[in-house]
């Protein structure tokens, strides 16, 4: 279980209050008054950050409904050719293309054997361990002797990690630097895709870091593209597939990748 | 980390020494007499074959009821038919479509108390006397297409000819043997949507985007007619079945977009008929041997004309969206005509015309009435299976369960059972009788696009999205091979006639041939 999931586990153990659905209606019914309220009501610094919460909130909405709009448009069937040969069965129907162009896109790639071993950043600037830990004191009793190391750049760490007892952790994964997901680009399709990071699986510079999950540039990390819709030639469905680090996501506060293929 | 299990106790170990020291008393379960049963034979159209007979629980498998009928019925060994039974629970209109291994256990589970006094009917349904092995090997990967393969079809004369058709503009036929390419039809200027052979093997006919239907000379790549007229793609194309070719000359129907479907006199090119009224694309022709015609539109009807006259017969109206396929429960035997699994080919016109009749006949006749069946496949995510000289316009079932757009859709040869193909990622098989469900088979983890029976109905082929064929035991409904392969989606995939061969194409662009 992940360290922070403590009140999920309690719902999971203990259930419920009785009333919890009862509130929750409550609560949300009463959500509209609360608005009203705050935005005629607060005043100074905190008026201002309501209102721009607000407004954010009203431009997801218009979208949102924008897109509902436009899904219940018929448009008229375009007499177009598609651009591949598709059988008649196929005529005429919408068809998902992106994520499948992406995956035949990929196994035409993987027909050249020369392309199999290339990454797209072959060399990468080494990074050393004293850029990369910062040293902190602890310990109280004795005076702060003991000390730890602190990554001071963006990890991947693990669903299922948890905490070793204070006093024998010796690396601190800061929180704010952890990322979850990376923006993975197909190199040729220029499509890009927002996909979970399920593992680092090398980072150049040391082999530690990589058991850190440490994120820099050249990094190659293993991405889930089961949503794509990609499928092995034995017909299983392929949900892992490996990317490479092309920023530096220290600088940026993002993770972008592109798809090895 | 692996559990320890913890040694066993005491009383453990004495209890397994008890059991391994003493003697079993195997009595019951060998026991010599189960008792037996009154058998009561009748054939699928409920007619009752031979006399009642007693039949002693203890040998009554399978394949010992259907001997004892052969010899019943008075036939020589040679000629012994195999059968396969369904159960009619007496007392009730439950009918087991599978033979048990334990005949008693499942009479006493469906609360037949004494099955001993009762008498159990057993619909006795003829099986092919040949036996099509399951394709197991790639055997063939032949290059050739520039672009995607959109349709394949072998030639009912012999296993060795395949044909296919692709979006690079031509039609290809290929040596199935040597694995080569044989000849390459090109003349169309647009994709090929659909090849059919004649049902006498002298022809190919193609359908494509250009709006044009060809009829080719496989022998020599000839174009030997070019029909045009439609205004708009050809989407299928099928012939009209040998027994019924008048004044020396075959007719073909093709089905187009702009909503007609036409009747051509092959031989001078002429069409014949418009079958106009389809207010949508029509998406399926075929041409049953009874002289109807049967057409599937994107206009959610269907239509059964008559195809000497032109006239419309019954316009079915039942769907609620697009139609997607149909399929004739003598599709099998129209498409080969007079050629058979014993390969003896009569010499003469006449004789050819007469056993294309026979088999026809043999295939469609229900109740001892020729009676042509044909399904439905709708994107509404249902089937109905119709019988329009009985029934006229009220279908005799309407299939349900599938969970997507159901795609394709396909009678077995002896006309038992339907097999239905969808994008819900199953297949599903249907009694033909009745439209009952059967079975479901999953395995496929993308959209189904095609099936194709083996000619002894005992197996099945599924193309899928997923880049996999799949054969299934139509029988077990369990996977008797996974033929992974292909590098992309399988668009098309054929059954050779006997049985020896199945050829595939799709995205891959390549052809592959399968064997046993």
């Amino acid at each position: 279980m992940p360290q922070n999931e403590y009140i999920e586990r309690h719902t999971k153990l203990h259930g419920r209050r009785l009333d919890h659905e009862e509130r929750q209606r409550k609560k949300a019914a009463r959500e509209g008054h609360k608005q009203s309220e705050n935005a005629q009501n607060l005043r100074g610094l905190r008026a201002k950050l309501y209102a721009k919460e607000r407004h954010a909130q009203k431009i997801q909405m218009r979208k949102k409904i924008k897109q509902h709009e436009e899904r219940n448009v018929k448009g008229a069937a375009d007499e177009k050719e598609p651009a591949e040969a598709i059988p008649s069965y196929l005529l005429d129907r919408a068809n998902p293309t992106s994520a499948k162009a992406l995956s035949s896109q990929i196994k035409n790639k993987r027909a050249e054997k020369a392309a199999r071993f290339s990454v797209p950043i072959p060399k990468v600037k080494g990074i050393s361990e004293e850029e990369l830990f910062k040293v902190v004191k602890t310990g109280k009793k004795v005076a702060k002797k003991a000390w730890k190391r602190v990554v001071t750049k963006p990890t991947f760490v693990g669903p299922d990690f948890t905490r070793r007892p204070v006093k024998y952790e010796r690396f601190i994964r800061p929180m704010g630097l952890r990322y979850k997901k990376a923006n993975v680009t197909h190199p040729t399709l220029n499509v890009t895709v927002q996909l979970p990071i399920l593992s680092v699986k090398k980072n150049p510079s040391n082999p530690l870091y990589t058991q850190l999950g440490v994120l820099t540039k050249g990094t190659i990390i293993e991405v889930n593209v089961s949503d794509l819709g990609i499928v092995t030639t034995s017909g299983k469905i392929a949900w892992g597939r490996y990317a490479q680090i092309t920023n530096n996501p220290e600088n940026d506060g993002c993770l972008n990748a592109v798809l090895l293929v | 980390m692996a559990t320890v299990l913890p040694p066993p106790s005491k009383r453990q170990r004495r209890e397994e020494i008890e059991r391994t020291t003493t003697q079993q008393d195997v009595a019951p379960l060998l026991a010599t007499d189960l008792g037996s049963f009154k058998a009561n034979f009748v054939d699928g159209d409920g007619k009752q074959m031979a006399d009642v007979i007693e039949i002693n629980f203890a040998d009554a498998t399978e394949k010992n009821i259907s001997v004892l009928l052969n010899t019943l019925l008075g036939r020589d060994r040679e000629d012994f038919t195999p059968y396969r039974f369904r159960i009619h629970i007496p007392g009730g209109d439950v009918i087991i479509d599978q033979y048990p291994t334990d005949l008693l256990g499942l009479l006493k589970k469906h609360g037949v108390a004494n099955p001993f006094e009762t008498t159990i009917t057993l619909s006795a349904e003829p099986q092919a006397v040949f036996k099509v092995q399951a394709v197991s090997r790639m055997a063939h990967r032949i290059p050739g297409h520039g672009q995607p393969i959109l349709a394949c079809q072998f030639s009912p004369r012999t296993s060795s000819l395949l044909a296919t058709g692709s979006g690079d503009n031509t039609a290809r036929i290929w040596d199935t043997d040597t694995g080569t390419p044989k000849k390459t039809l090109s003349g169309h200027t647009g994709w090929v949507l659909g090849v059919s052979w004649s049902p006498d093997g002298e022809r190919l006919a193609t359908c494509s985007m250009d709006k044009t239907v060809r009829i080719w000379v496989p022998e020599n790549a000839k174009t030997f007619q070019e029909l045009k007229g439609h205004a708009k793609w050809v989407l299928a194309v099928a012939w009209e079945p040998y027994h019924l070719w008048r004044d020396g000359t075959a007719r073909i129907a093709s089905a187009s977009k702009d909503g007609t479907c036409r009747i051509w006199v092959v031989n001078t090119g002429r069409t014949e008929h418009v079958l106009s009224g389809h207010k949508g694309s029509v998406s399926c022709v075929r041409w049953g041997g009874t002289g109807h015609i049967y057409t599937g539109s994107h206009d959610k009807s269907v239509r059964v004309w008559d195809a000497v006259k032109g006239t419309l017969v019954h316009n079915m109206t039942s769907h609620g969206h697009w139609v997607n396929h149909i399929a004739l429960s003598s599709d099998h035997v129209l498409q080969t005509g007079f050629f058979d699994h014993t390969k003896d080919v009569p010499q003469t016109e006449d004789a050819k015309r007469q056993k294309a009749k026979d088999r026809f006949e043999n295939a469609a006749k229900i109740q001892g009435k020729v009676a042509e069946r044909f399904v439905s496949a709708s994107d509404d995510f249902t089937m109905y299976l119709w019988d329009p000289a009985n029934n006229g316009t009220k279908p005799v079932a309407r299939l349900l369960g599938h969970q997507n757009k159901v795609n394709h859709v396909q009678f077995s040869p002896d006309g038992t059972m339907i097999a239905s193909a969808g994008w819900d990622n199953a297949t599903k098989l249907w009694n033909a009788r009745d439209g009952k469900f059967m079975k479901s088979l999953r395995g496929h983890v993308a959209p189904v696009y095609q099936c194709a029976w083996s000619a002894d109905s005992r197996l099945l082929v599924t193309a899928s999205k997923d880049t996999t064929l799949k054969v299934w035991n139509a029988r077990s409904g369990n996977l008797a091979m996974d033929l992974p392969g292909h590098e992309d989606e399988v668009y098309a995939v054929a059954w050779a006639a006997d049985g020896k061969i199945v050829g595939s194409g799709g995205k891959d662009k390549a052809v592959r041939t399968w064997r046993n």
